[in-house]
């Protein structure tokens, strides 16, 4: 009997992981298409690309393309800016999104649900629709910097950060969270005199870890993969993202090798920096233990 | 000084009405109860006090001020909840401190208070612990902790009780009751436990549907109840009810009888009865006895729960209706065996038959 148990128990844990197995092989394959084929030159690139050797480190392998890369184009500048203007949009949309959300939910005031309802309407609206006003909006603004008063942000990078910081889903997906937070905390926080920010920072904060981390990567997608934005309000190269930066490798004749290794360079950190994020996401369900 | 005053408040949902005109004096150092069914409003009438619900018309003065418009944090109050609310990612420690900490005190000063607080209620050993690894007992004791060290004029108990095991809730209750002696704090508590209501209290509000029933310390609430609800409420077993009719009134005396019952002359202040009148006679189970002679009540046995220092009867009166007796001692009655019953009309209660006399909440 115990036998028998135990060799259905073991042959669906072999089963189960078959299955997860396959399906990571599924995502990981154009992953380790793009880094084998970023060390290939051109022409074997395209002989691969037939078969299986397409997924193997053979043959002529360097870092040729990676060198050609850096030539073709400024691609620290791209990734500076793409890591300066994510960055900053990331750190202020969880801030002010996430006071939005606590606004939404723990502070009473008049108009609040029409508000929100108006809000979450906003989620319905694709960016192309509002693209060409935005852009003749932002093209007209005033703005005080180092040299005083000048009109017109195109050409910066506020153009690309402020507009994007405030935005419906993120509000949404902070409303959801801290609507399932337990009400008498936030309560027993007022009686013993804690201001709203104090609430918001010493209460309502550390105990949305797992929220702000699904947001920063929601956001950080969306923002790191900014194309036909940036493409529209920056001609400047110095103020151009990676995604833009890619069309430098699309002239007349396209360097294959040189993309994979451009696209390599500007995806492998990332993933990388997800993974980190990640177990930071577990380590905080873990501790706050307000969800199950 | 911190006496509550509560003047004709009101809060209302929209067209929810769900405090209906309340007036309730608290006086300072008092002992105040709120009890009443599921619903009738005791948690948003403490809410208000505590100011985290809006008042929609009325006046709440704590201490000299009205506060009706200030915010919780400058009432002066402090709150346990009924799910304890402590904060899940901070230490026992820091719980207990949080008010302080938001005060703005010294380490050492907070340092200093919270070993006091958690002498006061036993739990200088989990002070270092995460809510996580606490019992409901332990949490209560935090949350508990953590209202004590401001050193408030006024604490505000919703149902503090209501999640612990009945040993246990007896333990926190004896607590309760001497953190109040040694703290001296006005305490406004409530609950539908009509045991920690008796035990506690200086003063019981009951209340049903946003309204007051009636005010007054527990003894006076149980002997003299003014009317059917607080009655049928307070007791357990609750009083028993019987429709009688009004046969003559001699001053504040009236005599009634029904089916089951002789005429029996009883005590008639709570309305002006007349001859015909129907009236409810109230019978608490415990003043009722096995009748030595012919007795007042006649029935039959029909049900019996010995619980060793008392007899629980169920009784099928003569008219058909059930009535409970009380008896303190350990007795064996057979089922069915005719039964007399006696009581002294000086503890028999009669009230006016108003409507809705019938659904009196049973206990
Ligand atoms: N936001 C609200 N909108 C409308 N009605 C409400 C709201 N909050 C509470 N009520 C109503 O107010 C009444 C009183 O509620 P309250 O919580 O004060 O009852 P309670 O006496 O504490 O009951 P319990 O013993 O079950 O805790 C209830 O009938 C409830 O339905
Ligand atoms: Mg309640």
């Amino acid at each position: 009997m115990a036998m028998i148990a135990a060799d259905n128990r073991g042959l669906r844990l072999v089963t189960r992981y078959a299955v997860l197995v396959l399906i990571a092989i599924i995502f990981v394959f154009p992953l380790v298409f793009m880094l084998m084929s970023s060390l290939k030159p051109d022409q074997q690139l395209l002989q691969d690309s037939g078969n299986l050797r397409a997924f193997l480190p053979v043959g002529d392998i360097s870092l040729q393309n990676y060198t050609d890369a850096f030539q073709r184009a400024p691609v620290a500048t791209f990734v500076f800016n793409s890591v300066l203007v994510t960055g900053v949009t990331v750190a202020l949309s969880l801030l002010l999104c996430s006071a939005a959300g606590f606004a939404f939910v723990f502070v009473r005031w008049r108009g609040r649900d029409t508000l929100l309802a108006l809000l979450l309407a906003t989620l319905i609206l694709p960016f192309e629709t509002i693209a060409i006003p935005l852009l003749m909006m932002v093209a007209n603004l005033p703005w005080v910097g180092m040299e005083g008063l000048t009109w017109g942000w195109l050409n910066s990078y506020r153009v690309q950060i402020i507009p994007f910081i405030a935005d419906g889903l993120t509000v949404f997906l902070f409303v959801q969270y801290f609507k399932d937070l337990p009400g008498e905390l936030i309560e027993a926080a007022r009686v013993e005199g804690a201001s709203w920010w104090q609430i918001y920072r010493k209460i309502v904060m550390p105990l949305s870890g797992p929220i702000f981390a699904t947001a920063a990567i929601l956001k950080f997608l969306v923002m790191y993969n900014q194309y036909l934005w940036p493409l529209m309000v920056t001609q400047e190269e110095g103020y151009r993202p990676v995604m833009v930066g890619l069309q430098y490798f699309f002239q007349l004749n396209v360097a294959w090798g040189e993309v994979m290794a451009y696209l390599s360079m500007i995806t492998v950190p990332v993933l990388a920096f997800y993974l980190y994020l990640q177990k930071a996401f577990i380590a905080s369900i873990a501790s706050t233990g307000v969800k199950g | 000084m911190a006496r509550i005053s509560l003047k004709n408040l009101k809060k209302s949902y929209g067209q929810t009405h769900v405090i209906k005109g309340v007036d309730i004096e608290i006086e300072d150092g008092e002992f105040c109860v709120f009890v009443g069914p599921s619903g009738c409003g005791k948690s948003t009438l403490l809410r208000m006090i505590a100011g985290l619900e809006d008042i929609s018309s009325g006046s709440l003065v704590i201490g000299e001020r009205e506060v009706n418009d200030l915010p919780p944090a400058q009432r002066g109050v402090a709150m346990v909840f009924q799910s304890y609310a402590i904060f899940p990612h901070m230490t026992v420690r820091e719980n207990v401190a949080f008010g302080l900490t938001i005060s703005g005190a010294s380490k050492e000063e907070k340092d200093a208070k919270v070993a006091e607080a958690a002498r006061i209620l036993q739990m200088e050993h989990l002070l270092d612990r995460r809510p996580s690894q606490l019992s409901g007992g332990q949490r209560q004791r935090v949350a508990i902790g953590r209202a004590i060290v401001r050193k408030p004029q006024v604490f505000l108990f919703d149902e503090p009780l209501s999640n612990l095991d009945a040993a246990l809730r007896m333990d926190m209750r004896m607590e309760i009751g001497k953190l109040h002696n040694q703290l001296g704090a006005t305490m406004v508590y409530v609950t539908h436990d009509q045991v920690e209501a008796m035990t506690l209290a200086d003063k019981i509000v009951v209340l049903k549907d946003g309204q007051v029933m009636q005010i007054g310390a527990p003894m006076d609430l149980y002997h003299d109840p003014a009317n059917l609800f607080v009655a049928g409420f307070l007791g357990a077993p609750s009083m028993n009810f019987l429709k009688v009719k009004v046969h003559g009134v001699n001053g504040g005396k009236v005599l009634v009888s029904n089916g089951a019952l002789d005429p029996v002359e009883v005590s008639g202040k709570r309305a002006l009865f007349k001859v015909g009148d129907e009236a409810i006679l109230g019978l608490r189970p415990q003043y009722l006895s096995v009748a030595q002679g012919a007795g007042k009540l006649h029935g039959a046995v029909a049900l019996t729960e010995r619980l060793g220092a008392e007899t629980v009867v169920e009784i099928a009166l003569k008219d058909g209706n059930p009535l409970i007796a009380a008896l303190s001692h350990d007795a064996v009655f057979d089922i069915g065996a005719q039964m007399n019953l006696d009581f002294d009309p000086d503890r028999a209660h009669l009230f006016p038959n108003e409507p809705g006399a019938g659904s009196v909440n049973k206990h």
